[in-house]
């Protein structure tokens, strides 16, 4: 077996300084480093932005597209977990990350964040289109800079104006095929962007111990319960209607009509029993599950339809 | 460096061969460096390919990028 060595100047008397010393992170880690489960959700939404997008597009360059937009959500995970290792370390939720747990050191992370982002960044432009790789750009600094960096510490509203970056995916996607942005887009843009302040909250309610010890300052440990609990249900009447407006416009079919109004319904009477619950926080984890079945099933319907209708001509070879 | 070092050595007897020094890897740092690697190759691979197919595509239409 060959033996490796790295330079004894490299080596401090008392052992390996460790910020030099060799890494223990493996392939493994860094794929966990870019949030595999958010990313895969970032794709689904941009897919159905890509495939509700009038005009054509050759499967390779929406294939190409979809790429791209992962690796940037990737990049965007990574720089996250680098900038909120502390946080990280302090949750019970989180506190198995490749950093917190010392596999991976948080300049590997940095370094790796940064590579993605400009890598999807670039590939995206000079492959696809450059506003779509403008909005995947932005995308990626409005979730690092403006919501890891200044709003996740710094006030209560930090994942409602944050949850934009969540909800750019399926712009982005339109923006592949079409090379510009319309009222289509944003709508899917706008349920994601309701959709988010019920799904997080309704979550930090039953993890604010969590959020408390970390320092983050999430509704519930800085209005309290109740306070969250009448936001949750507020967001959602918002939600509700919001969800079945791409039917109501008429870009979507009667399939999706009847998805988002009974999955809207389901949704109001989840936000009235979490109002209602005194004891416990049963309401708010059905919630918190039934929210990401709610937002999966109004995409996967609106491909449905979509695909129903045909994609022969969409993507055009 | 160490190289240099065993080769200005001049007793080379492993009896009395100077302790190398630096770093030496465990298995475990070995493992993680390999997997590192086989990954980055795989992904420059893909890039790679994803630009030649992308060309073929495209065509001559691959240098044109209208805003």
């Amino acid at each position: 077996m060959s033996v490796t060595f790295v330079p004894a100047e490299l080596s401090g008397e008392q052992g390996v300084d460790p910020s030099i010393a060799p890494s223990i992170a493996g392939a493994r880690d860094y794929l966990e480093l870019m949030k595999p489960r958010v990313m895969s959700l970032v794709v689904f939404t941009a897919l159905v932005g890509l495939v509700v997008a009038p005009g054509h597009v050759h499967p390779v360059i929406a294939l190409t597209a979809l790429i791209c937009i992962a690796v940037g959500a990737g990049a965007s995970g990574a720089l996250n977990m680098w900038y909120d290792a502390d946080i990280d370390a302090r949750m019970a939720r989180t506190a198995a990350r490749p950093i917190p747990a010392g596999r991976l050191r948080p300049g590997e992370a940095l370094a790796f964040g940064l590579t993605l982002a400009g890598f999807s960044v670039a590939v995206l432009g000079l492959l696809v289109n450059v506003v779509a790789a403008a909005l995947l750009a932005l995308t990626i600094a409005f979730y690092v800079l403006v919501y890891t960096m200044w709003l996740k510490r710094s006030t209560p509203q930090n994942i409602v104006i944050g949850g934009a970056a969540g909800a750019l995916p399926p712009i982005i996607g339109w923006a592949s095929v079409t090379g510009g942005v319309s009222l289509e887009p944003v709508v899917l843009f706008l349920i994601i962007f309701m959709w988010t302040p019920p799904h997080f909250w309704a979550l930090a309610l039953y993890r604010k111990d969590d959020y408390a010890r970390a320092g983050v300052p999430m509704l519930p440990v800085v209005a309290g319960d109740n306070a969250t609990r009448r936001q949750i249900l507020l967001y959602t009447l918002v939600l509700a209607p919001l969800g079945a407006a791409p039917w109501l416009m008429g870009y979507a079919g009667l399939a999706y009509g009847i998805t988002a109004v009974a999955g809207g319904a389901g949704m109001i009477v989840l936000a009235l029993r979490i109002l209602a619950e005194k004891d416990g926080f049963k309401a708010s984890k059905q919630m918190f599950a039934f929210s990401i079945l709610y937002l999966f099933l109004l995409f996967a319907v609106l491909l449905a339809d979509r695909m129903s209708g045909g994609l022969v001509g969409h993507f055009t070879i | 460096m160490i190289t240099s070092d065993l080769m200005n050595d001049s007793d080379h007897t492993p009896s009395t061969q100077k302790p190398e020094a630096g770093i030496r890897l465990t298995e475990e740092q070995l493992r993680a460096r390999r997997s590192r690697s086989i990954a980055i190759g795989i992904a420059l691979g893909l890039l790679v390919l994803l630009f030649y197919i992308v060309t073929l595509v495209k065509g001559p239409g691959v240098l044109e990028r209208p805003l």
